[in-house]
């Protein structure tokens, strides 16, 4: 009798220690999955994810919860990313900061730390002037910037920002000095728009998106795109090629990523969903009513992406002198 | 006659059983959110935005506007009774709000922040009405040299808040702009004073802080203060429009004054609520009669400073609405919304859809009527909190700190943050030393740094580019002979004595 219950509360244990683990393999997801943004509430990398989450959580059957964790300037949501546990319970949003951060010493995180799972979005970098401005082209600018450098001010984003490694980009791409124009930190694309409408700053580098309001208000001009081609949302903006005769590209990205070594049968399935969803009316409409540009790359794409990605920006950020 | 039309149509938008609904359901979210001290007025923002995904455009919009003015008054509520403001935007007047609970005179001063809320909020919604494209227009003129000023005359204002010593005072409000020096969120994007800590690259968070300054140091006099006596004067929560109608008469002026001033401040991007709150204490108390009573239970500066903070919101719609420029955080997130809607902010929102822009404008007016029975009830039922002893209700709070401090960046970092200050709140005070000035710096010390430092950028390192630019130069003359006016008077007064003795 007593082997007899001894022998089944072992067979009961063992049940209790190993079931769970394969049921989490067979069964996944069979728990809510916590979804981590890096940045804050309301803006438009959390609107990304929210809306992912919602799709997501009717195609994978379980509850999507979005965490914001912000602070550190990325670092802290980026960090809670990778190194959550890797069991396709914690996803998260990794955004272009990840090719910037480590260059600058701030972490040792890149894009090594992640098993990406697909690039959802990439809206490329515009060149703005104010309405009245004195600069009707981008060649203006280029020529202006060649003949007097470090008259003209340009301003977007924080010192060494995505905005600015994008104008350093161009100059470099025209064979301009990348310092020839001077950058003017500010805290985002609405504060910079504003002060280009005030008269503070000569040109502003952000994207197309940011600028909408102000340019479909008529305050603002739109001289090019950072991109091969036309922007389908704005085809009357030249690429930067028709403009400048030059091949240059820069964006600001978004993807959903999980933690390193992430189990393959997991990360297919998530990728599938996510292309899905990606793919669906309802994601497509979101993104167009927010103006952002909705591309689809899948994990080895987008690991490709974030390697290429990585190694241009590390080259940016040494040549304006931001890289540690 | 179109505007008759427009107007018809707006309010069959409004009068929708289902918005009516929307608004005060969201009403009692926000006076929820606002009472929590951490639940910001951008965090109910945020909170709802998910919510309003599959609501029509103008109950989506209507639900922002209703919990942000419910949010910021009822923000009011535990800094008055408890020392620990709901939202940043009530710090600037939360210790004069205390000073009156202890008095046993809570009732006046909430009823009192109640209606000049409210009253505030219909002001700058009468001024977004009227003159929303005009204004939209003169904001635009903001640089970073026009800001540079402004920003200096928010601080200067630090030297009149709070009744010790305006050496003392200034001493805070230089640890505060010291605070404001941590992270890498500065022009030249170098981390400063982070110690290796990531979490510190951001920046020391304000919400933690300012829980830590106010509340927590508040917890810890309890603790160590062992004159059980407390109770007796706080007891009761007193009428709650009894002082009102007094105070109706008797600071017309600061009504007109706060809100035109939170008005103004709203619309610049950048400065919110909060700002507008500190200015117009400073101003309240710079204009007073009663200036000596500052401090120590004072009801007027909470009345203008109320109203204040309530009108910045509907100003902060302005460069919303007709720019899609942000004129602070909650408006940043909103304006996501309307784009979201198919209400694309711009000149041609106002020719396009002009029953929407007016159906907004109606439910600014309806959000800022309903807060007045709403608010009144949340007051009665808020006041239970005195009657709960302090051995129970301090612990209590604390909880509520902690949750609060953790829930907005939903790390435990905040928490340390927050205990840290806690205890250099308590010092701090222990010493005579007045805290408020220290969260001021903390707020616009980051705004100033910046933009004095892009201005030098432009101006290539010329400080006298600060005078060229027309409205600049004006703003820079009144900031300057506000700060070297005392000093003027002081030698002005000596002078006139030596001379005295001298004849």
């Amino acid at each position: 009798m007593r082997k007899k219950i001894l022998a089944l509360s072992a067979a009961v244990l063992s049940a209790a220690v190993f079931l769970p683990m394969q049921a989490a393999q067979a069964a996944w997801p069979e728990r809510p999955i916590t979804f981590i943004v890096p940045w804050s509430a309301g803006g438009g990398t959390d609107a990304v994810a929210r809306m992912l989450g919602t799709l997501l959580e009717k195609e994978l059957g379980q509850p999507i919860n979005v965490v914001n964790r912000t602070g550190g300037s990325g670092v802290v949501g980026h960090q809670a990313i990778a190194s959550a546990r890797p069991d396709g319970y914690t996803i998260g949003m990794v955004t272009i900061e990840i090719a910037m951060m480590h260059w600058q010493g701030l972490t040792n995180l890149t894009y090594r730390d992640y098993t990406p799972l697909g690039l959802v979005n990439v809206d490329p970098a515009g060149v703005q002037v104010a309405e009245n401005s004195q600069y009707k082209s981008g060649k203006d600018i280029i020529e202006a910037a060649r003949a007097n450098p470090g008259r003209i001010k340009a301003s977007g984003t924080a010192q060494g920002g995505v905005w600015h490694l994008a104008l350093a980009g161009m100059l470099q791409a025209a064979d301009v000095d990348p310092m020839a124009i001077q950058w003017v930190p500010s805290q985002g694309a609405a504060p910079a728009l504003q002060d280009l409408m005030a008269g503070g700053v000569d040109l502003v580098t952000v994207s197309l998106p940011e600028a909408k309001s102000v340019v479909d208000a008529g305050r603002v001009r739109n001289l090019l795109v950072m991109d091969d081609e036309r922007n389908p949302d704005n085809p009357d903006v030249p690429s930067i090629k028709e403009e400048l005769g030059v091949e240059f590209a820069l964006g600001t990205w978004r993807g959903v990523a999980a933690p390193a070594e992430l189990p393959q049968d997991i990360a297919d399935k998530l990728s599938a969903a996510l292309e899905k969803v990606h793919a669906s009316q309802e994601f497509r409409d979101f993104m167009a009513q927010r103006g952002f540009t909705p591309v689809w790359m899948n994990g080895a794409d987008y690991q490709a992406f974030m390697a290429k990605n990585d190694e241009e920006l590390g080259n940016l950020m040494k040549a304006i002198g931001m890289a540690k | 006659m179109e505007l008759f039309n427009n107007l018809m149509l707006a309010s069959q938008l409004v009068l929708d059983p289902y918005v009516l609904l929307v608004i005060l359901g969201s009403a009692m979210f926000g006076m929820l959110v606002g009472c929590i001290p951490g639940l910001t007025a951008t965090m109910a923002t945020a909170l709802l935005v998910p919510i309003t995904f599959f609501m029509p455009p103008v109950a989506a919009v209507a639900a922002i506007v209703t919990a942000t003015a419910m949010a910021i008054f009822s923000g009011d509520i535990p800094g008055a009774l408890l020392r620990m403001p709901g939202t940043p935007a009530s710090a600037a007047y939360a210790d004069e709000a205390y000073a009156m609970t202890r008095q046993g005179k809570a009732g006046t001063a909430l009823g009192v922040g109640l209606v000049f809320s409210a009253i505030g909020g219909l002001i700058g919604t009468i001024i977004l009405m009227s003159f929303a494209p005009a204004l939209a227009e003169f904001a635009l003129n903001f640089s970073s040299f026009e800001y540079f000023w402004l920003i200096l005359l928010g601080l200067s204002g630090a030297v009149f808040i709070g009744s010790a010593s305006a050496l003392k005072a200034g001493v805070t409000l230089i640890l505060g702009l010291l605070v404001a020096a941590v992270g890498m969120e500065n022009p030249a994007a170098h981390p400063r004073f982070t110690f290796g800590n990531s979490e510190l690259l951001g920046g020391v968070s304000l919400i933690p802080m300012m829980v830590g300054m106010f509340a927590v140091s508040e917890i810890l006099r309890y603790m160590v203060n062992t004159n059980p006596d407390l109770r007796v004067e706080t007891g009761r929560i007193g009428g709650i429009f009894s002082g009102v109608s007094d105070a109706l008469r008797r600071y017309r002026m600061g009504l007109a004054r706060g809100s035109l001033l939170g008005t103004a401040v709203g619309m610049q991007p950048g400065a919110g609520a909060d700002m507008a709150s500190w200015l117009s204490y400073a101003v309240s108390r710079k204009f007073s009669k009663e200036r000596e009573k500052y401090g120590t239970g004072h009801v007027e500066g909470i009345a203008e400073s109320s109203a204040a903070n309530n009108s910045a919101l509907a100003g902060a719609w302005v460069p919303a609405l007709v720019f899609g420029i942000p004129g602070d955080s909650i408006t940043a997130i909103a304006i996501g919304v309307l784009y979201l809607k198919g209400l694309n902010p711009g000149p041609t929102l106002f020719l396009y859809n002009p029953e929407n822009i007016y159906a907004i404008f109606m439910v600014f007016v309806l959000a800022n009527i309903i807060m007045l029975p709403l608010g009144w009830m949340v007051i009665k039922l808020a006041g239970n909190i005195l009657r709960v002893p302090r051995n129970i209700l301090m612990p209590v709070i604390l909880l509520f700190c902690v949750v609060g401090a953790f829930a907005i960046n939903n790390t435990v970092f905040g928490v340390t943050l927050m205990l840290f200050f806690g205890v250099l709140g308590f010092l701090l005070e222990e010493n005579g030393f007045p805290v408020a000035p220290a969260i001021l710096g903390v707020v616009l010390g980051r705004m100033l740094e910046e933009n004095f430092v892009t201005s030098m950028i432009k101006a290539d390192g010329n400080f006298l580019v600060f005078f060229e630019r027309p409205i600049s130069a004006v703003l820079g003359v009144v900031t300057l002979s506000i700060m070297l006016w005392p000093l003027a008077a002081r030698l002005f007064r000596r002078g006139d004595r030596i001379s005295k003795k001298a004849a």
